[in-house]
């Protein structure tokens, strides 16, 4: 191995013959001195993050209630998405390494398998982000209400299904007795928003009034956001007076009195600048999975054309794997400062 | 003048099958120790509730367990631990540096900040 070294090492090279810095090639070190620039761009947005949420009064939301649904299994799962997540990285991260490792040993299909397995996971990690953020944008089935006294609280529990609206009166779109079944969800939480439910009978879109057919909800928790002239911050509401606060305000026929999901002016979840930093660190992190992926296709085309082969030496391998590696470092941390502190 | 990229300065650009069997082991290893340590994490943060009295220890060691999985990534994952001592020094000690020093004003403006809302109105 030193005989290679110096086999090529001669007056004509750069650094005169003798070893260059660190004993790193030029890319490797420029790989790095931009990681550790990168790295203090995203130190800087979680530092961001700490100073909001220290110096904010209200009450600030916590992971494990606001991020408990899976895919197609609904909620009641606290943290087990982002756990796989982070999992899901974790490997590709790992895949990468063995992808390097092969690249020292010249192993060319080994160096194929192992980065075509990381740009699979990278690609699952970009998906599932995406599918965290249109969860986090529709929100909960309860949403956050209002209740009378002027607290605010975020709802746990099942919400039971909506079966139907029956039609209360002829109108010209629809007759008495007719049963709505299409489209329930999306035209309650628009009733409720507007305020158009009242005392359990809903205005559709079309005008018509129709009574809500709905099933009991299951064990409904009250958890107080926002103090209240009678409720506090923290203070946890269950069963049967539950259900009365929250329907007390979903009947009031007030509008504004729940909000589901996130927008630009409000949120379910707590402060606006909680939904703001979620979206930009999760989002500027996103981005840089992306062009992580985007790299690692490019460098695997470079591989199977066999140009790093013909070169002596997998080292871009290397480097396109420090920044995947540092990608995953980034999630590392922001994990922990969002999810789970 | 030659070409940068043909000429090799990392002493580890290649190995042996041997080696490479015995990296692999290493990778393996620092894997099932970071799954390990996000299971526990995530164990933790799923069932203690932030109002429970233990909530301040929990929390702390999640930022803990979080710096050691760091500490495998770049020391491992991407081979810092196996480069040139300077190099790791230049990479690692300016920015643990600024970084502690942005964490601690950056909390203690914030505490401030807050006082003076609370005091002023924000």
């Amino acid at each position: 191995m030193s005989e290679h070294a110096t086999e090529q090492n001669n007056t004509k090279t750069l650094w005169g013959g003798k070893i260059s810095p660190f004993n790193a090639s030029y890319g490797k070190l420029m790989m790095w001195f931009f990681l550790v620039s990168d790295a203090l761009t995203f130190g800087g947005l979680l530092i961001a993050y700490g100073f909001t949420r220290f110096n904010t009064q209200d009450a600030w939301p916590i992971g494990e209630e606001t991020f408990n649904s899976l895919p197609f299994l609904g909620h009641g799962y606290p943290l087990i998405y982002v756990a796989l997540m982070t999992f899901i990285l974790i490997v590709s991260s790992v895949t990468m390494v063995l992808a390097v490792e092969a690249g020292h040993r010249m192993d060319r299909k080994g160096v194929t398998k192992w980065m075509v397995a990381t740009i699979i996971g990278g690609f699952f990690f970009v998906g599932s982000q995406a599918w965290e953020w249109s969860h986090f944008i529709h929100g909960s089935e309860f949403g956050k209400v209002e209740l009378a006294d002027g607290s605010q609280a975020i709802v746990k529990g099942h919400f039971g299904k909506i079966k139907n609206f029956t039609v209360v009166e002829t109108t010209k779109h629809h007759k008495k007795g007719e049963l709505i079944t299409e489209d329930l969800m999306h035209q309650y939480q628009h009733a409720v928003v507007k305020g158009n439910i009242e005392k359990g009978i809903i205005q559709l879109h079309d005008g018509t009034l129709a009574k809500v057919n709905k099933e009991a909800d299951h064990d409904m928790i009250l958890i107080i956001k926002k103090d209240g002239i009678k409720h506090k911050i923290g203070q946890k509401i269950e069963g049967a007076e539950a259900s009365k606060l929250y329907y007390e305000s979903i009947n009031s026929g007030d509008a504004h009195k729940v909000i589901y999901g996130a927008n630009l002016k409000e949120n379910e979840y707590g402060p606006q600048q909680y939904g703001q930093f979620f979206f930009f660190i999760t989002g500027f992190h996103g981005f840089h999975v992306f062009s992580g992926v985007c790299f690692n296709i490019i460098i695997l085309l470079g591989v199977l054309k066999g140009t790093y082969h013909k070169r002596g030496h997998y080292e871009m391998v290397e480097k396109t794997g420090l920044y995947w590696h540092f990608v995953d470092l980034v999630w590392v941390f922001v994990f922990t400062f969002f999810y789970l502190v | 003048m030659e070409r940068d990229d043909i000429i090799e300065y990392s002493l580890d650009t290649h190995h042996s099958v041997e080696e490479g069997v015995k990296m692999r082991k290493s990778i393996w290893k620092v894997t099932g120790l970071l799954t390990l340590i996000t299971v526990v994490e995530v164990a933790l943060g799923a069932f203690i509730k932030q109002d429970n009295s233990i909530w301040p220890i929990v929390k702390w060691g999640f930022i803990c367990l979080t710096l050691v999985k760091a500490a495998y990534i770049v020391l491992s994952f991407m081979h810092l631990g196996h480069e040139k001592k300077s190099l790791k020094y230049v990479i690692l000690i300016p920015y643990a540096i600024f970084i502690l020093f942005l964490i601690f004003i950056s909390l203690t403006e914030s505490i401030a900040v807050g006082a003076a809302w609370e005091k002023y109105g924000a």
